[in-house]
């Protein structure tokens, strides 16, 4: 490669002129450096766990405010964290993306309907929600709950509905939701310790 | 070690000397491809920590992605197949701003202050200042910097320059799984090499090595190759980089004459630049570096 | 977990992440833990790096574990039986195994019923009609003081031992290479790598995941690398074990607390409805030693039943009505979920609940699951992100082609929260329970995960107060001493399932002394009681709170042995031990194998150590006492007796779509594919065959997604961004494919369009005298989501399952390819 002269004026003109307010003693103040501001200064940190695979990440989640009153928390920034024996503050890219999970606009924010036939989501609130799904539940349970079997032995079994359990939800949730569908009946009950 | 000093050693198209009393440790980003799974948990955090939200693009028939580098997203793996001796290795670069010693860009860029070297090594881009002429992708020699389409100012990898300044390593290092990604002093880096390097012999790799490239005045992000002899390998890693001559000729002699000479039209000279535009006279000028 | 109780006592990773850092091999197989799980992946760079030890990956794929791997080996899907037993075969060919730890610890020297007999491919006992084996023969020979017969020589041609290296003997290394497909220098190389770890002072850890379980012999598949792990004596060894990588963040803790069809929390089990006597449902399940001065420790099942009704029915469960046991639905059969998609497919559901479960892309033949959920009369689908699932009635194109207004399903959407937005805890694969703090509300008006439950609940108990209805005592009757009921705490739960006493509780050891006040939390386990007296939801949690506090919560990360033990970091079960069957790591004196890995000793007087003993503390070595405290015999199984359902020793059996279609270790039609698992009528016709499809399938997880979660995450979208399909160089060239092309993948049961990945990564393997491709499926995509559109992947897979686990074979199937 070699400089023609075309170039070589070409860089000049172009280069030139601010470096010349600068070599004239002009140096802006806006060249004067400053890092981008730390964004966590005054956050509220909150432990957990990453809710992905089993290695269990210990994770840090930074919410904005103080945990005032009026101040709601929004969580902007989620890393790992240092203590954990395990991550040792590192995180997958999946781990490192989990912001975009809590904040994915995907997320459901209101329990829906989609009626028999229909093609769209209807808005409902949370007691038609339970209370419809409860008469269904208790119409089905009783209709088709089989105290005895063919042989006479006592089984009290429900095999018309069916519970598939989460894979993420916590201990807490897990006991609860195997509590009440044992009480129900239920034998058609699954997790996802399969797939 | 003084992480958190962000004390200025360079400032693009400035000649007044920036204070250099204070003695700070260089820091450095070590990347050692030998335990890297390429599971892109530093582009993630990247993208997470510097608020970046690339676009969702396609599939091109490799696992790259993004393809490339943008302005939203500072670092990526760049993935190789290569076969060694009838063995497959999987050789995969995380690429990025490597923070050189001598950077190019700096050197090349018009905008006063747009490019800053702090004195612990990182180069950062104070967009503000920005006239996103281009021309610090042409100064540098990894093609790291982009324009972005959405505000015309160039972008790139900051080494979390707001992280390092309050004591924290940069996102990406944070994140790395395997401790393929490793920050500390450049001193520190460099023992931690030797160690890998002398691992990675013993396994067989006889020409692992350091990637530190003199022709640039070193870097502040350096590789651990197995296959040092061959950077080529990793997705056209430059064997020897170098400031490209256009810049290192307007910086040694170009930029002197023209300011003695033309100085006072400078001012000028500067507004019909802003308004002209920059990414054109960038295309053009790196099309003529390429001629 | 069926595969590694039956060898060891408990289902579950035997070791923990940050142990594996003590290893000198690792061998990942069956998984590919430097995608799926990065940060656990860690510590196999660290023992790299500090252990010098040396990584050896066996996959169909180059996988990223096999980039940073020092030895890969590649094998064809489906076929990792074949392979260890070749290496079962090699060790004891080559003597190759740690004798004085099998011997001691392991069933080497008992003697097998004379009736038990392998011949061409069939265990005695089989039946063709039913897919079924009669088990009567797989047992033991017992003597007349009821304790297993041994041959301390082991030349009894009847011993495990011998009947074992028999078995093995056919597994040569020219059938591995014949099988699969691995050329045999470096089949040999993994063998001698495993071999070199079969003294005390080196370990082999093993890591596997779903590339294991999701096979029509998954659950086999683990239990011949468990072997394998047995002969070299690494199981309750720090650095060893059998690490079983949970592919999910809770499914550990779910599967502990019992969330399947046949299980009560802490792996108590159902009754079946042939069980409904409570005396006999209780022997049956606490088992005597079948060895003398043995814990057999299920001998206490009363004590954890008892105190599991308690729990759940309080008051209401007397020893009159015998704990409720009548409130318990009796089995007919085991209802996972392949059985209740095929129940529904065949009408026989009304009514489905998916709690954070999306179960149209994560079961296999899509088809037949729309079709099943559009026959029920409601859904309910409980989930913090819109998944396809709940949408399965709406037309998405060519991804979801259905017509809505001929699903007459009513489904309901409710918004949960999710980790950030509760408090709680999580059991990782290590079994550490840990807690966590919630951070932020749900967005919207989205309720806790509990509070949904919750609400529920109360609506249907109140109808059933107010109306009566079908057998409504065990929902009257159930336990509700939440503070606020519609929404308990989560720490009212975890302590209810961690344990209390009901009554003031006499100390066994001075009667005189109460040593538990009425409603104080237990310690652990071992104070629990079969009369009523205490209460706890999951006897292997107990101990998590204690009078102490939230043990679940501790964040001391000290680790003073360097071992990476840190017992005071969270809880784990079972008792905080953080290596199972650590017993085994001393010699039968009680002394560290090896002094340069401490992990328990006997001192002279007790049981110490820089774990915590899983053994019983006072037991002096000279009497005897195994350290599988679990099992009867107090040793771990080579022969798995009746615990697994298509044999007491692992045989190698093809996948249901098989390239090769025939079996070279046998000449049996009916031992081609495994013999005793379950298929379904109208599933059978459509397993495809290798003239219409002959390139071997495997779907898996990419390392930058998440299931089919994280494709609602823009970051992970932009990551990986749109679906395709790996295929390796040789194949793309007979076709005619380029890398960037779209392709059409076809099984026998439905299609998908994605972008070709053209790789060096998949090479073709040589298999029985034939050319076999591999064609990579990666899984993520669907009809929702940030990502660009995409097939369920599952449309391709087929509706079958592990015999002993019902994990559907997502790893091996047959697919066709061509450009579109």
């Amino acid at each position: 490669m070699h400089v023609t002269r075309r170039q070589f004026f070409r860089i000049c003109s172009a280069g030139l002129p601010a470096s010349s307010i600068a070599a004239m003693g002009f140096s802006p103040a806006a060249a004067l450096a400053e890092v981008r501001a730390f964004k966590l200064a005054r956050t509220t940190e909150t432990r957990n766990t990453c809710p992905y695979c089993s290695v269990s990440c210990g994770v840090l989640m930074y919410s904005l405010g103080d945990k005032a009153k009026n101040a709601k928390a929004e969580i902007i920034h989620i890393e790992g964290d240092p203590d954990h024996p395990v991550n040792r503050g590192t995180l997958c890219p999946k781990g490192a993306a989990l912001l975009d999970f809590v904040n994915s606009p995907d997320r459901l924010k209101h329990p829906e309907v989609r009626e028999a036939g229909s093609n769209e989501w209807k808005r409902i609130s949370w007691d038609d929600a339970f209370n419809r799904i409860a008469k269904l539940m208790k119409a089905d349970r009783d209709a088709n709950f089989i105290t005895k079997n063919a042989d006479g032995a006592t089984v009290n079994r429900w095999l018309s509905t069916g519970f598939l359990a989460a894979s993420a939800s916590s201990n807490e949730s897990g006991y609860i939701t195997h509590k009440v569908v044992r009480s129900l009946g239920i034998l058609a009950f699954d997790n996802q310790a399969r797939v | 070690m003084a992480l958190q000093s962000l004390d200025i050693a360079s400032r693009s198209a400035t000649t007044t000397p920036s204070p250099s009393m204070r003695e700070t440790a260089e820091v450095a980003k070590l990347i050692d491809v030998s335990t890297c799974i390429g599971c892109k948990a530093c582009q993630a955090a990247c993208m997470e920590w510097n608020d970046l939200r690339d676009e969702v693009g396609r599939n091109s028939g490799v696992l790259d992605n993004p393809r490339d580098l943008s302005a939203a997203s500072w670092t990526v793996m760049r993935y190789a197949e290569v076969e060694e001796g009838g063995k497959l290795e999987w050789l995969i670069r995380k690429d990025g701003c490597m923070h050189c010693a001598d950077p190019g860009c700096l050197k090349a860029c018009p905008a006063p202050g747009a490019i800053v070297k702090y004195a612990n090594g990182i180069v950062d881009f104070q967009e503000e200042n920005c006239i996103g002429c281009g021309y610090c992708i042409t100064g540098c020699p990894f093609n790291i910097p982009r324009i972005s389409q959405k505000d015309g100012k160039a972008y790139k990898c900051t080494l979390c320059s707001d992280r390092v300044a309050v004591g924290m390593e940069p996102a990406c290092i944070k994140a790395c799984p395997t401790g393929a990604l490793q920050f500390g002093s450049k001193e520190q880096m460099k023992d931690y090499a030797a160690e890998r390097i002398a691992d990675l012999q013993q396994r067989g790799f006889q020409n692992a090595g350091l990637y530190d490239p003199p022709g640039v005045g070193g870097t502040h992000v350096m590789y651990v190759l197995h296959h040092a002899d061959r950077p080529q390998l990793y997705r056209e890693l430059p064997a020897n980089p170098t400031i490209s001559p256009l810049v290192a000729l307007w910086k040694g002699v170009a930029k002197p004459v023209a300011a003695a000479a033309l100085g006072l039209v400078a001012l000028g000279s500067l507004f019909h630049y802003v308004v002209k535009g920059p990414n054109e006279v960038s295309k053009e000028m790196e099309k003529e570096v390429e001629e | 977990m069926a595969s590694l109780a039956p060898t060891f006592g408990r289902g579950a990773m035997t070791n923990h992440w940050v142990d594996i850092k003590n290893a000198d091999v690792v061998l990942i197989m069956g998984g590919n833990a430097a995608e799926a799980h990065p940060c656990g992946f860690k510590w196999v760079v660290e023992a790299k790096k500090h252990n010098r030890a040396k990584l050896v990956v066996v996959d169909p794929r180059f996988t990223r574990s096999a980039a940073v791997a020092d030895l890969y080996a590649p094998i064809r899907t489906g076929t990792d039986i074949a392979f260890l037993g070749g290496v079962i075969n090699y060790l004891l060919t080559k003597d190759a195994i740690q004798h004085d730890y099998v011997k001691a610890y392991t069933d080497f020297t008992f003697l097998v019923n004379d009736g038990y007999a392998f011949d061409n491919g069939l265990f005695s006992g089989y039946n063709a009609d039913q897919r079924s084996y009669d088990k009567s023969s797989w047992g033991y020979q017992l003597g007349s003081d009821g304790y297993v017969k041994t041959d301390p020589t082991l030349q009894d041609p009847r011993c495990v031992f011998q009947l074992m290296k028999k078995h093995y003997s056919r597994y040569t290394p020219e059938m591995v290479e014949k099988i699969c497909g691995t050329p045999r220098d470096q089949f040999l190389k993994v063998c001698e790598t495993l071999a070199s770890t079969a003294t005390p002072e080196r370990t082999t850890t093993v890591m596997y995941a779903l590339g294991w379980t999701q096979h029509s012999v998954g659950s086999q598949m683990i239990r011949t690398a468990a072997m394998v792990q047995l002969l070299l004596g690494n199981i309750g060894i720090a650095g060893g074990g059998m690490n079983a990588l949970r592919g999910h963040s809770n499914i550990q803790g779910l599967t502990d607390l019992g969330l399947l069809s046949n299980l009560l929390p802490g792996y108590l089990t159902l009754p079946g409805e042939k069980e409904t006597d409570y005396r006999a449902y209780i022997d049956k399940r606490a088992a005597k030693p079948l060895r003398p001065n043995q814990l057999s420790y299920w001998q206490n099942y009363e004590k954890f039943h008892v105190s599991l009704m308690k729990a759940w029915f309080g008051d209401a469960a007397t020893k009159d009505n015998h704990w409720a046991f009548d409130w318990l639905p009796k089995l007919d059969k085991v209802h996972d979920v392949l059985q209740v998609f095929d129940d529904m497919y065949q009408g026989k559901v009304n009514g489905y609940f998916c709690q954070g479960f999306n179960p149209l892309a994560a079961f296999p033949n899509k088809a037949k699951l729309g079709a099943a959920l559009a026959r029920l009369k409601y859904l309910v689908v409980i989930d913090p992100l819109a998944t396809e699932t709940s949408e399965f009635w709406k037309n998405f194109g060519e991804h979801n082609d259905v017509d809505p207004a001929k699903i007459q399903t009513t489904v309901f959407r409710l918004p949960s929260g999710c980790f950030a937005e509760e408090n709680g805890s999580l059991v990782n694969s290590g079994r550490w329970l840990q807690w966590h703090w919630k951070g932020a509300e749900p967005p919207g008006e989205g309720k806790a995960d509990i509070e949904i439950m919750a609400g529920l609940f109360t609506r249907l108990r109140d109808m059933y107060q107010a109306e009566g209805g079908a057998f409504p005592d065990p929902i009257l009757n159930l336990a509700w001493p939440y503070r606020i009921a519609a929404a308990p705490a989560a720490e009212e739960l975890a302590q209810e399932y961690s344990g209390k006493a009901l009554t003031d509780l006499a100390d066994p050891k001075d009667a005189t002394k109460v040593f538990k006040k009425k409603g104080e939390q237990l310690d652990g386990f071992a104070q629990l009681r079969d009369d009523g007296s205490t209460s706890c939801g999951c006897w292997l949690f107990s101990g998590a709170w204690t009078p102490a506090g939230n043990l679940m919560a501790r964040r001391d990360n000290a680790d003073p042995y360097g071992d990476g033990q840190t017992l005071n970091w969270a809880w784990s079960w079972p008792a905080n031990r953080r290596i199972m069957y650590n017993r085994a790591s001393c010699d039968a004196s009680g002394k560290p194998w090896n002094a340069k890995r401490k992990q328990v000793w006997w001192n002279g007087s007790a049981w110490v150590g820089s774990d915590v003993p899983d053994f019983k503390l006072d037991s002096n070595p000279a009497d005897g006492m195994g350290p599988f405290i679990m099992n009867p015999e107090g040793v771990a199984r080579f022969f798995a007796l009746d615990k697994m359902v298509e044999g007491p020793f692992p045989e190698h059996y093809e996948p249901f779509e098989t390239p090769i279609e025939t079996n070279p270790l046998n000449s049996n039609p009916q031992a081609v594919s495994n013999p005793a698992a379950r298929v379904f009528k109208g599933d059978m016709e459509v397993f495809g065959k290798a003239k219409d499809f002959p390139y071997a399938a495997t779907s898996y997880r990419l390392t930058e997604h998440f299931h089919y979660w994280t494709k609602h995450c823009r970051i992970n979208a932009v990551l990986q961004p749109e679906q395709f399909v790996e295929i390796g160089e040789d194949l793309a060239a007979e076709k005619g494919i380029s890398a960037g092309d779209k392709i059409k993948v076809r099984s026998n049961r439905g299609q998908i369009i994605a972008v070709a990945v053209v790789t060096k990564r998949l090479r073709p393997l040589t298999v029985n005298g034939k050319k076999v491709h591999h064609v990579g499926i990666p899984i993520h995509w669907g009809f929702k989501g940030m990502t660009k559109p995409g097939y369920i992947a599952n449309t391709l897979t087929p509706f079958v399952g592990d015999a002993n686990a019902q994990t559907p074979e997502f790893k091996s199937f047959l697919v066709n390819i061509e450009k579109v």
